[in-house]
Formats: C-alpha cells, structure tokens, sequence
C-alpha cells in the first residue's frame, strides 16, 4: 500500500534496522525464536515507523514524533540497580509482590521471590527464551496482533520481561507488581512479558513504568494477558515516565467465558507516549471494566488506542475513559468495539471525556462501533470541554478559592473512572497522584 | 454601620442593563424582603452580589460591612461572611457533600485566620446541625445535590448557611418549587438562625415565604430598580394587588 513507495527512510527507522542487525546475533532465543524475530523486523523494514497516513496512528505520528532511535540499553550497573530500589513510590503503601526490571533486564535481587504463593510460577523473558520453556512455545506472540508496527518491534528486539504463571483455580492475593524502571540512561529497551492466568484463578498485575527527566530514553512494553474461562483478572497500567521519554506500550489479552476482567491505564509521564489496548473476548459471559485516567501538562503527547473484539456472545463491557490536559499537551483516545456476527446480545458501552484547562490544549477522541450481531445494545459517548463555570461559581460562593475548586472538579472528573478499580489501597494511592498533580499546575 | 450598603448599582447582562440605579441599605439583624415580577432583576442583584463572572456593574458602588465588595473575588466575599442560597444549587457528581461542606469551611476559617477543624469535630459540627434542621443524614453521603429531589436541594443550601455562619445571607427565591412541608423546614432553619448580628436578603415572588420568615423591611422591585419600600404588611398588599401598578410606575 502506500508504505509500499516510502522509500527514504528516516534517520529513526535507520538507525533501528542499524540496532537490529548489530543485536540479532546476540538477542537471547534458539532458531525458533529467531525466525520469530526476522519475521516481526520484516513487517517493520516493509512498513517504516508508523505516521500519520497509516489510520490507526493518525494521531500519534511515530514518524515524526520518533527523531532517533536508541541504542539497545545496556544490563543494568550497580548504581543503577541502587537507583531502582526507591522505584515504585506511587503505589504508595500497596501491598505487592515486586517483580523488578531495570532499563528492561530483569533483577532478581530487588524482586520478591520468596514465598511464592502455590500456584503462582514466575520467571523472565530471557530464561524462557533460551530455554525450552513451554510457556514460551505455547504464548509467546499469539495474542499480539501481527500487524502492528510497534508489537513487530518488540518482537525483533525484545530482550527481557516477565513470564508468569497462575495455575487453575490458585487466587494470588498479594497483587503481583512488574515494575519497569528505566535509570535515565539514553537508551531503548524491549520488554516482553506473558501472563497466563488458568481457569478460575484469580490475580491482579500491576504494570508500571517510570524514570527520571531530563533524559530521552525510549521503552516499548507488551503484555500478552492469557484471562482463563471463569478466571478473575485486574491489570493495572501506570505510566509514570519522565518527562522527555518515549514509550509505547501495548497489551494484548485474550479472555476466556465467564471471567472477569478489569483493565484500568493511568497515564501521567512521558513526553510521548501511545498506550494500546487488544481485547479480545473469547468466551461467553464475560464481565469486563475497561478504564482509564490521564493527566497532561507541558507539551506531552499521549494517546490511548483500545480495540475490544468480541467474538463470544452474551459479553458485558463498560470502558470510561478521562482525560484532563493542560498548556500545550495533546491527548488522543482511539477506541473501537468491535462486535462479531456471533456475539449476540453483547452489552458495551464506551464514554471518553476530555476536560482541557488551557486553550491551547488538544484532545481528539475517535470512538467507532463496528457491529455486524443484530441483538446488541451498544452505545458511546465523547465530550470534550473546559471546566463548568457554573459548577465552579457555586464552589466559589462557599468560600473555596479558584485553585482549590478547580482541583476538587478536577478530581471528581477522574474520579468517575479511577473509582471503577476495586483494590481500595491502589484507588487511594492513585487518587493522591492526581491530588499530587493538580499541586504542582 | 450598615452592613451592606448600595448605591445607584447599574449592571448590564450582555448589553442590556438589567439594574438600573439600584439603592439599598440593610443593617445588621434586619431581614428584608426583595419581591418583584420575573425578570425584574432580583436574581440578578443575587449573583452580582455573590460576584458571578458576567455580572459586574457599570457604575454605583456596593459596600459590605464597610469594604467595597468589587474588590473582593467571590470566595473572598463568602469567606467575609456573605452567603448566597441559589435559586437552583447545581449537581457537583464525584464531590462528596461533606468533602464540599468541610473543604468551604476550612477555607473560609483559613482566610479569617481561624485554626481549621479536625475531621471529628467537623463531623461533629455537621451532625448537630443537620439534626436541627431534620436533614437526613443519608444526604450528607450522597455527591452534592446529585440525585437530590428540589426540597433536599434547599434544605442543603439552608445546611451549607447554618455551617457556614454567614453576617448576610441572600436567599434567591429559595421557596420556588418546595411544598409547604419544605417550606416551613426552610423558613425554620432561617428563623433559627436570625440573630442581632446577622442579616437577610430574601428574594421572593410570592408572599408565602414572608408568612414563615416575617421580614422586617419589604422592598418592591421592578425594573431594575427598587420603587416602594414599606413594613410586612406590603408584602400582604402585592400578594393581593399584584405588580402590575408598580411595573407601569418603573415604564413610566
């Protein structure tokens, strides 16, 4: 198509095919594996970095927004692993199981490996892949959508991640945390990761990523989230780059009947960043919460995109989305819910809100239903405004000032969505970043 | 010293003015009464006083307890002790009702240099004085106003002045859509609160509230201006003769 006639390259998609070549020789995997990664570095080489004439990155030209790439980061030193134990602050008090990853290699010192609950297994992308580990031969790239430039990427160059297991009918009580921490060197890491939850367990992952500012490193994350039939999963997203980092993260999951699952993205770091979301509803019954809070300032870029399929009939799924943006940030949310001839009587109802504190702020909001069942009842919804007037009068006229009143209707708009996350401790930890952030406008 | 005090108040909404040359004086302990025919300019005098962007004079000054109150932002006034309840209190989804109440409280004991009250004694504080207003305290639970039916919503704002304590309170048409019933627990919690201190602004159409909250002073306004001011009893007068003389007095 019209990739097809790109035929000069920028110095970004250069100097990644300049990574890959100098990498594949010593990127961990047998021949399987690589075959895999030459497969997934093709689509790249054939397509370039994904711009703003390819649709579903209209917004979040990759092109244009991605000047260079990274050299591969290299294992962590000592100071940064130091640096990575004050990681992980804004989950506040939470009780976690710590699975640490510094410039995207796994550190099993600074992880908590001790105890594991039966039925819990853990391990790291890079055993996996030179071993024969099962769960990579069964997992590994079969939810993550072969077409998707930034997935094929990953696929190419991943080097590390998390490789978990939750055996049929285990419930994990301690919410397992990957905590992704980058040590400001400028440099790209590829994190992989597969979760496999079996039928009928219950768990909570916890995916975060932060680092500090004033550096541009880059990060590109997936998760492939197996959710078995009857299983009860709550994926937890937080992006908490600095400031001046690129990161594109995507998870992949497929679930299976009868589960529940809730996804919830908090998106608040990262110069630029595109967080993508492939649902895919597998299984009859599900029960589904799909949410998300973001909050820009300065000139962040972050977009959302969310892609929910359902196949299976008799599915429940509500996704809210909110944005708050400020000065010159843009925020984007694509989302499209898709219905198969097959999922008869499927419930889904999408809200997307963006509420924008400066004029010179963007939001672009593409919600799309492509329905091809007749007994459905779907429905979105997108607003995008500036903070009510009215709303803020009424809490001036009691005596709170201009400031603090914006804050508390600020507050109350995220709140709609971050309420939808059923840990208590995690609601309140984030509900203190958002107060964090409205202190520092 | 008058507590508040205005003088040839003008103020234009979009281009048109709406009060034109305005006077009023109302001292500490009064309760006056402000009726007038719809679109007179009652509500109006309400927000400018509150200091609702968009309603700002053109001339005429209005001074409260001795200080210009166009000086003052609208927190800064309410903070002063002036208190206007909203002829429609608006919905606030995700604001908890005793977020709202104590976050008000706190900020005007703050701007008045008072210490600001703990959680316990603020819950304390709430239940008390919900309890002598007989508000539910199932209310307090619920985001502010949301879902709450036209009585609960005046009853709130009548809550939020008890607490608040104001010098003046300004009731904008704060009987319109309640039933006797209603009506009477809202004329209650004013008449509990009428003090030699404190002062009212009742804005009404009808003369059904005045028989609960008896006024001291009644005002009649039409045109953007005030053109008769008597006792109680005009309020019985207008109630029988209705607007029509004094609106053809203010064309005239």
């Amino acid at each position: 198509m019209n990739a097809g006639v790109t035929t000069i390259k920028t110095a970004a998609e250069t100097e990644l095919a300049q990574v890959f070549a100098h990498a594949r020789g010593s990127l961990p995997g047998d021949d399987a594996v690589a075959a895999q990664r030459e497969a997934a570095f093709g689509l790249f080489a054939k397509e370039g970095l994904p711009h703003r004439r390819v649709e579903d990155w209209k917004y979040t030209d990759l092109r244009a927004l991605m000047r260079e790439a990274k050299p591969l980061a290299p294992p962590p030193d000592a100071a940064a692993k130091v640096g990575a134990k004050s990681a992980g602050a804004l989950l506040g008090d939470v009780e976690t199981r710590r699975l640490v990853f510094v410039d995207g290699a796994f550190v099993a010192e600074l992880s908590d490996l001790a105890n594991l609950e039966i039925g819990l297994s853990v391990g790291s992308l890079a055993d996996a892949l030179s071993g024969n580990d099962p769960m990579r031969t069964q997992h590994l790239g079969k939810l993550a959508p072969a077409g998707d430039v930034a997935v094929a990427l990953n696929t190419a160059l991943m080097g590390d991640g998390a490789v978990i297991r939750i055996a049929a009918g285990a419930t994990i009580e301690r919410p397992l945390h990957l905590l992704f921490v980058a040590s400001g060197k400028p440099a790209a890491s590829f994190v992989r990761s597969l979760v496999v939850v079996e039928r009928g367990a219950r768990a909570m992952v916890i995916e975060s990523h932060e680092g500090p500012g004033g550096s541009d490193y880059q990060v590109n994350a997936a998760l492939e989230l197996f959710v078995g039939d009857e299983a009860h999963v709550d994926h937890v997203k937080i992006i908490g780059e600095g400031a001046d980092a690129l990161h594109v993260s995507t998870l992949a999951a497929a679930i299976g009947a009868h589960a529940r699952f809730n996804a919830f993205s908090f998106t608040m770091g990262g110069a630029v960043v595109r967080n993508q979301l492939f649902l895919k509803f597998d299984g009859e019954g599900i029960v589904a919460g799909i949410r998300g809070a973001t909050l820009l300032k300065g000139r962040q870029h972050a977009d959302t995109t969310l892609v929910i399929n359902h196949v299976a009939p008799d599915c429940q799924s509500r996704e809210v989305f909110k944005t708050v943006l400020d000065d010159e940030a843009h925020g984007v949310f694509q989302g499209r819910i898709i219905v198969r001839r097959q999922a008869q009587r499927t419930d889904a109802k999408m809200m997307t809100q963006a509420l924008l504190l400066s004029e010179r702020a963007e939001a672009d909001n593409k919600p799309e239903l492509e329905i091809f069942a007749d007994d459905v009842q779907c429905g979105h919804g997108a607003t995008a405004g500036a903070i009510d007037e009215d709303l803020k009068f009424y809490l001036l006229a009691r005596g709170i000032p201009a400031a603090e009143a914006e804050a508390l209707l600020i507050q109350a708009f995220l709140g709609e969505a971050i309420e939808g996350i059923e840990h208590a401790g995690l609601r309140e930890a984030l509900l203190e970043s958002v107060i964090a952030w409205l202190k520092n406008r | 010293m008058a507590l508040l005090e205005i003088k040839n108040l003008h103020v234009e909404i979009d281009g048109k003015e709406i009060l034109k040359g305005l006077d009023l004086t109302v001292n500490a302990g009064e309760v006056h009464a402000i009726m007038g025919p719809n679109g007179s300019g009652k509500s109006t005098l309400a927000y400018v006083l509150a200091g609702k962007s968009g309603y700002e004079p053109t001339s005429g000054e209005v001074k409260f307890n001795g200080k210009n109150i166009f000086d003052m932002t609208p927190d800064e006034r309410a903070a002063a002790g002036l208190f206007l309840a909203f002829q429609y209190p608006l919905e606030i989804p995700g604001v908890a009702t005793m977020t709202f109440l104590r976050t008000a409280l706190n900020a005007q004991r703050k701007k008045r240099g008072e210490a600001e009250l703990s959680t316990p004694e603020f819950i304390k504080r709430v239940r008390e004085t919900a309890g002598k207003l007989n508000i539910d305290q199932d209310m307090l639970r619920r985001a502010v106003n949301v879902g709450f039916s036209g009585g609960e919503k005046k009853r709130n704002e009548i809550l939020q002045m008890a607490l608040l304590e104001p010098r003046l309170a300004v009731l904008d048409e704060t009987d319109s859509g309640l039933d006797i019933d209603a009506l009477k627990i809202v004329a209650d919690g004013v008449n509990r609160l009428r003090s030699p201190q404190r002062s009212f602004v009742v804005i009404t159409h009808y003369q059904r509230l005045l028989s609960y909250i008896v006024p001291d002073i009644v005002h009649v306004l039409s045109a953007g201006r005030i053109v008769k001011t008597g006792g109680k009893e005009l309020a019985l007068e207008l109630e029988a003769r209705g607007y029509a003389e004094y609106q053809e007095e203010a064309v005239a």
